[in-house]
C-alpha cells in the first residue's frame, strides 16, 4: 500500500473529500503529515479522540476517521482536559487555529500549559482569522494588512512558543508547513510525548491575508516559509561564532524548544491522588 | 493515456480531488509535473521523475501518489513522448 492510501484510508468518507479549503490551503498539508504519524506510530484509531474548535482549521476533525469532537470557538482544550481526564488511556490530539488557541481560548492554553495534561495541541498559525472573512488576530505580524486592519495592524503579535514555555509546557516545537517531513516527526514525536504538547505550525492563508499583503499565490507564500525558517541548531551555531547574531524581522525558529520528561503528568497526579484518598478512607 | 500507461506513472493525481493550486509543480525538483489546460496537475515528464514524494507529501488536498521507486530489474516509466501523446 502505498503512502497516499494510508492517508486516504485515515479519511472519514470519500464522499466528504475534496475539502471545503481553499485550493492551496495549507491545512489539508498538515492533516495530511498528522494522519502519516498516526499511521507511524501504529496507535489504534478508536484510541484517539481529534478534537478542535472552531475555524478553519476546526474542519480537520470532520474529515477524519478517529473518535472525533468539534467544540465551541476557543475551548477545545476546555473539552479535551474533561475528555482526558474521564479517560486516561485515550490519546487526545487537538488542532487548533492561532485566534482560536489565542484568543478566543488564550486562557485554556496557559492554563492547560501550566497544568501538564496529556494533551498534543497542533496550532495552526496562519497570522489571521480566515473563516470569519480576515479579521486581525494576536499574531498578525506588526503592519500586516487585515479586513479590521485596512491601515496595518498596529497590534504587537504573539509568540505562541514563547508563551507556552513561559506557561511551563512540556513539549514546544515549531515548524512550517514547507517543511512536511519535519513537521511529520514532530507532530509523532509530541504525539508520544508523555505531557502537554504544543506544536506550532506556521502555516499560511491566501485567500483572507495573503492577497492582501502582497503576495500572488499560495506557492509566493510558502517559497516564503521555506526562506524564513531558521533552525535552532543553527542559530545556536551562528549566535556561537557571533555573539551580535539576530534574526532578520520576518524570520522564526524552528525546531523541538522544550523537551522535559521529568514533569509529572496531571492525571497520572490526579489518579495517585485518588488513589491515596481512598486509601485513608 | 490507456489506462496500462497511467499504471505505469510513477505520480499518480486523483483528478477529481485537485484544485489546481500549483503547489506540486513549484515544489517538485525535477518539474516532472505540469498543470493542464484545465487547471489540474499532470505528470508530463514521467521519465525526470526521481520517486522523492515531496509532492505527495505536499498535496493538500491528498490527490497524489508516489508510487514506491523501482527496482533496477522494473521497467520504470513510459517515455515521455508517449505521456504527451496522452495528453492531447
Amino acid at each position: 500500500m502505498s503512502d497516499q492510501a494510508v492517508t486516504v484510508s485515515y479519511l472519514r468518507s470519500k464522499k466528504k473529500y475534496p475539502s471545503v479549503w481553499c485550493p492551496g490551503c495549507s491545512l489539508g498539508t498538515i492533516m495530511g503529515a498528522l494522519l502519516r504519524a498516526v499511521d507511524k506510530l501504529e496507535i489504534p484509531r478508536d484510541d484517539i479522540v481529534f478534537a478542535s474548535g472552531i475555524g478553519c482549521t476546526g474542519r480537520m476533525p470532520v474529515y477524519t476517521d478517529f473518535n472525533t469532537f468539534h467544540g465551541t470557538h476557543g475551548r477545545a482544550l476546555a473539552f479535551a482536559t474533561g475528555i482526558k481526564m474521564a479517560k486516561p488511556r485515550l490519546k487526545v490530539i487537538l488542532a487548533m487555529g492561532d485566534g482560536d488557541s489565542t484568543a478566543i481560548g488564550g486562557n485554556h492554553f496557559i492554563h492547560t500549559c501550566r497544568r501538564n495534561l496529556d494533551l498534543t495541541a497542533i496550532v495552526v498559525n496562519n497570522n489571521i482569522y480566515g473563516m470569519t472573512g480576515g479579521q486581525f488576530s494576536p499574531t498578525t505580524p506588526l503592519n500586516h494588512f487585515a479586513s479590521t486592519a485596512p491601515h496595518g495592524s498596529i497590534d504587537p503579535p504573539f509568540d505562541i512558543c514563547n508563551l507556552a514555555q513561559g506557561t511551563e509546557a512540556t513539549y514546544v516545537a515549531r515548524t512550517t508547513s514547507y517543511h512536511v517531513r519535519p513537521m511529520q516527526k514532530i507532530i509523532a514525536d509530541a504525539i508520544a510525548h508523555k505531557g502537554f504538547s504544543v506544536v506550532e505550525i506556521m502555516s499560511h492563508c491566501y485567500t483572507t491575508y495573503g492577497r492582501r499583503n502582497g503576495f500572488k499565490d499560495p506557492v509566493e507564500m510558502m517559497k516564503q516559509e521555506k526562506e524564513n525558517a531558521v533552525t535552532l541548531k543553527s542559530y545556536e551555531k551562528k549566535k556561537a561564532e557571533d555573539a551580535s547574531y539576530e534574526l532578520e524581522p520576518g524570520q522564526f525558529l524552528t525546531g523541538v524548544f522544550v523537551n522535559d520528561k521529568n514533569r509529572p503528568e496531571y492525571s497520572r497526579v490526579y489518579a495517585d491522588l485518588s488513589a491515596r484518598l481512598r486509601e485513608e478512607q | 493515456m490507456t489506462s496500462q500507461q497511467v499504471k505505469k506513472l510513477p505520480v499518480r493525481v486523483y483528478e477529481e480531488w485537485c484544485k489546481g493550486c500549483n503547489i506540486c509543480v513549484a515544489f517538485c525538483p525535477t518539474q516532472t509535473l505540469e498543470l493542464s489546460s484545465h487547471g489540474k496537475a499532470i505528470v508530463a515528464h514521467p521519465d525526470k521523475c526521481t520517486y522523492c514524494g515531496l509532492c505527495e507529501r505536499l498535496c493538500p488536498d491528498l490527490a497524489i501518489t508516489v508510487r514506491p521507486r523501482p527496482t533496477k530489474n522494473e521497467a520504470s516509466t513510459v517515455d515521455s513522448k508517449e505521456a504527451d501523446d496522452g495528453k492531447k
